[in-house]
């Protein structure tokens, strides 16, 4: 048992953090790429593929770097503490995932040297207006057509959906709409006859996309995974995003618990620094316990994400999104209080931390989404339900 | 990075979990599961079994009957036997005034005491904590004047677990009333049957007997019963406390009380089938158990932490382990208390005793309250959790 990284691993840690100290580092910065036609920086993005963090997750068969979960803990921290605008997420963990988990080896060779180039972009299109968290709630349908598909619907909140060049679609070859079975997964491009994409700006500063499918039409090399079985992928992949997304929480919890801190030992009042009063002490204690059982769930999710038993590995990951949920909003929550009427103001790289962790809580399953889950498993210690005391 | 066990440390869990579940009397360990009372009896046998086999110090110096552990295997080492439900060693001997005498005591000390104190042949207990210091333990006023060969000792003690049944107690004094707070205080050891002491029990609210006050009265120590220096005693007390949180988590004595918790739920009927089906209360068990989960890797960050360092300082961070240890623990009571829901008005009819032949259909929910009320004690001691906030905000946040 240790938490050390490896020299590779820190290695890796530390030129992320430096690049994401450069390119983001101040909230001008951050607005100055929000406010580009993409919502990100082109430039940064091409920087993050220069550097390899691209091509992380895939073996290096497939053209990658054959990292694993915790190559990818240590950038989505760094791009949690510099709230990079950048679709890695969308692109590598999702869409990557996707292509990783479920893709032909055609597929593979066709994608995957895109993304790992930064040319490549993919976003995630499973979220329906009916469907919250459930993955398999599709109404989304796709017909076979001549050896390929047709596909009718409409996905909401699709992330970095406007920027993507190609969209990982959830449809319906088969059964009824909340059937687990009958569930396809399709690549579909962006550009493809048939497809809308309304692209929006989101509450944490990025961009999203309401995606219309109207007869959009696929060939047969568009299938992730096989057809009518695409459920099991799209849940690996948010067992992925979950652990992704953990880190990042992570990362911007430490910079905002750091950040309120220091607010906390300059801001004077009462003729003294406030950090004085022992009940805003208490309260910046209360933020640092849930960082760092945040940061235990972090460390659990990387650990488990690879887990060999799906059951066992869906209700840990289940769990992490509960306290990183809750750590999130305790931490941002005191975060703003402790600050007072300058966490209140858009001026302020807090408030912009705060607004990035109350959206993380909703995305891939909020709190009684994800503690209804682990109770249908049964909970996480499986042994000791079935050990007695007497016996061994 | 990698979470999971060494095959040598897995080989090694499977060899003490299997030493607490056939060697630990089935009876003793169903009763602390139960949040039941322990005879004195109950303490000696279990720690004897435990000392035979080298398991009762583990921690302690090797020369003193203390083990090579890493302290992963230390960490390994505890929290199976929480789960067993094994009584933990007695605190007082084991992990207060062992490891004191080991660390800063005379060589007469440790030849008179260290063996006797992991074989619970001397029952120790705490003389800290007095009525007008508690979370001000620094303010206590009882006093040892220098008489010769002799320390005079007078004051009161309070709060003094399982006092009567202590054959010695080690006290915190005050020898130099002149100096400040922590600077004029010893650390000395009392022979309990010396006259002058007079114990006298406090009863908690669930009814049981397990605190005491205890009065000196013109007691004569002899000064060889003076640890390290005198009026040193305060570094000495910070070591024992600092000693004391390291395990005060108590993780997997709340693991096993959840397992409890689920078991009895699914048998405690409700509505149409049975507690566990409903879906808000499996809710509750289920925010209990992620969080613990959470604090189980944050304690194996803490131990690993301390394996690097190659030393066993505790981290200030361990207070983070104290506080949401404490809060786990009444937790899973306040759970436990839930499931047995109407039933838990009961009280016990013979406090300390199974009762399976009492007439009533949940022969454990009398226990439940008990415990409830007798575990909010555990984010008072051991330096309330608002001490503890204290200690974290300066050491480790700077504020």
């Amino acid at each position: 048992m240790d938490f050390d990284l490896s020299p590779e691993q820190t290695q890796l840690k530390d030129g992320v953090e430096r690049l994401i100290g450069s390119a983001y580092g101040s909230l001008e910065q951050r607005n100055a790429r929000a406010a580009g036609p993409l919502g990100f920086s082109e430039k940064v993005w091409a920087q993050f593929a220069e550097m390899g963090l691209t091509g992380i997750p895939f073996s290096e068969d497939e053209g990658g770097f054959g990292g694993g979960p915790v190559e990818t803990l240590a950038v989505m921290e760094a791009l949690g503490r510099g709230l990079a605008l950048e679709p890695y997420f969308a692109t590598v963990v999702l869409g990557g995932s996707a292509v990783r988990l479920g893709g032909t080896e055609a597929l593979k060779a066709r994608i995957i040297p895109g993304i790992v180039e930064g040319t490549t972009r993919l976003a995630l299109a499973v979220t329906e207006k009916q469907s919250r968290y459930d993955l398999f709630d599709v109404a989304t349908t796709a017909r076979s057509d001549g050896d390929g598909f047709l596909i009718d619907g409409a996905k909401s909140v699709v992330v970095n959906g406007d920027s993507a060049d190609r969209l990982v679609v959830s449809a319906r070859t088969d059964g009824a709409r909340r059937d687990r079975e009958g569930i396809s997964l399709l690549l579909v491009p962006a550009d493809a006859p048939g497809v809308t994409i309304h692209g929006y700006p989101t509450q944490d500063g990025g961009r999203a996309a309401e995606i219309s499918l109207a007869q959009v039409r696929v060939g047969a090399d568009a299938l992730i995974g096989q057809a009518g079985n695409g459920l099991p992928v799209l849940e690996r992949v948010a067992e992925f995003a979950i652990a992704a997304l953990a880190a990042e929480a992570v990362g911007i919890m430490a910079a905002l618990h750091q950040m309120t801190m220091d607010y906390l030992k300059t801001r004077q009042q009462f003729g003294g620094p406030i950090a004085q009063f022992q009940v805003l002490q208490h309260r910046a204690v209360d933020m640092f316990i849930a960082l760092e059982q945040a940061r235990s769930m972090a460390f659990y999710a990387a650990m488990m994400v690879e887990h060999a038993d799906a059951a066992e590995r869906a209700a840990a990951l289940s769990a992490v999104k509960v306290q990183i949920n809750r750590s999130c909003r305790l931490v941002g929550q005191e975060a703003v209080q402790l600050h007072g009427g300058i966490g209140m103001t858009m001026e302020y790289l807090g408030a912009h931390y705060f607004k990035r962790l109350t959206m993380i809580e909703s995305l891939f399953g909020d709190t009684p989404h994800h503690l209804r889950h682990v109770g249908d498993a049964g909970g996480l210690e499986k042994w000791a339900n079935r050990q007695s005391l007497q016996g061994q | 990075m990698d979470l999971r066990f060494t095959p040598e440390e897995t080989a090694f869990r499977d060899e003490v979990r299997g030493f607490f579940r056939t060697q630990v009397p089935a009876e003793i360990r169903a009763k602390v599961s139960e949040g039941r009372s322990l005879t004195r009896e109950d303490y000696v046998t279990s720690q004897r079994i435990l000392n035979a086999r080298g398991y009762a110090v583990p921690h302690w110096p090797k020369e003193w009957g203390g083990q090579d552990w890493t302290p992963i295997q230390r960490y390994i080492f505890t929290e199976e036997m929480l789960l067993a439900a094994v009584p933990l060693p007695l605190q007082f001997n084991c992990y207060m005034v062992g490891p004191v005498i080991a660390a800063f005591g005379s060589q007469a000390q440790k030849e008179k005491h260290l063996a006797r104190i992991a074989n619970l042949d001397e029952w120790w207990c705490q003389g800290f904590s007095e009525p007008g210091a508690g979370s001000d333990l620094a303010s206590l006023k009882t006093r040892a004047v220098r008489d010769g060969d002799h320390y005079i000792v007078n004051g009161q003690k309070t709060w003094t677990t399982l006092g009567q049944y202590a054959d010695w107690i080690f006290c915190l004094v005050r020898t130099d009333p002149a100096a400040k707070k922590q600077a004029g205080i010893s650390f000395i050891l009392i022979d309990m049957t010396t006259p002058g002491i007079t114990v006298r029990p406090i009863i908690t609210l669930e009814g049981r007997h397990e605190v005491n006050e205890v009065f000196f009265d013109n007691v004569k120590v002899p000064v060889e019963n003076l640890v390290g220096e005198e009026n040193k005693g305060w570094d000495y007390a910070k070591f024992l406390l600092a000693n004391e949180r390291t395990g005060i988590a108590r993780i997997g004595l709340s693991k096993e009380r959840l397992a409890r918790v689920k078991r009895l739920a699914k048998e405690m009927p409700a509505g149409e089938g049975m507690l566990w089906d409903e879906r808000d209360f499996r809710d509750r068990v289920m925010n209990v158990e992620i969080e613990l989960k959470a604090l189980e890797i944050t304690q194996m960050r803490v131990v690993a932490a301390q394996g690097r360092r190659g030393d066993n300082r505790p981290d200030p961070a361990s207070s983070i382990l104290k506080i949401k240890g404490s809060q786990l623990q009444q937790a899973t009571t306040e759970l436990l208390l839930e499931v047995a829901g109407p039933f838990a008005l009961a009280a016990p009819v013979r406090t300390g005793e199974l009762s399976n032949d009492w007439p009533f259909d949940y022969d454990w929910a009398d226990a439940a309250a008990a415990s409830y009320f007798n575990n909010r004690k555990v984010s008072i001691y051991g330096g309330s959790n608002e001490i503890q906030k204290n200690i974290i905000a300066k050491a480790v946040l700077g504020l």
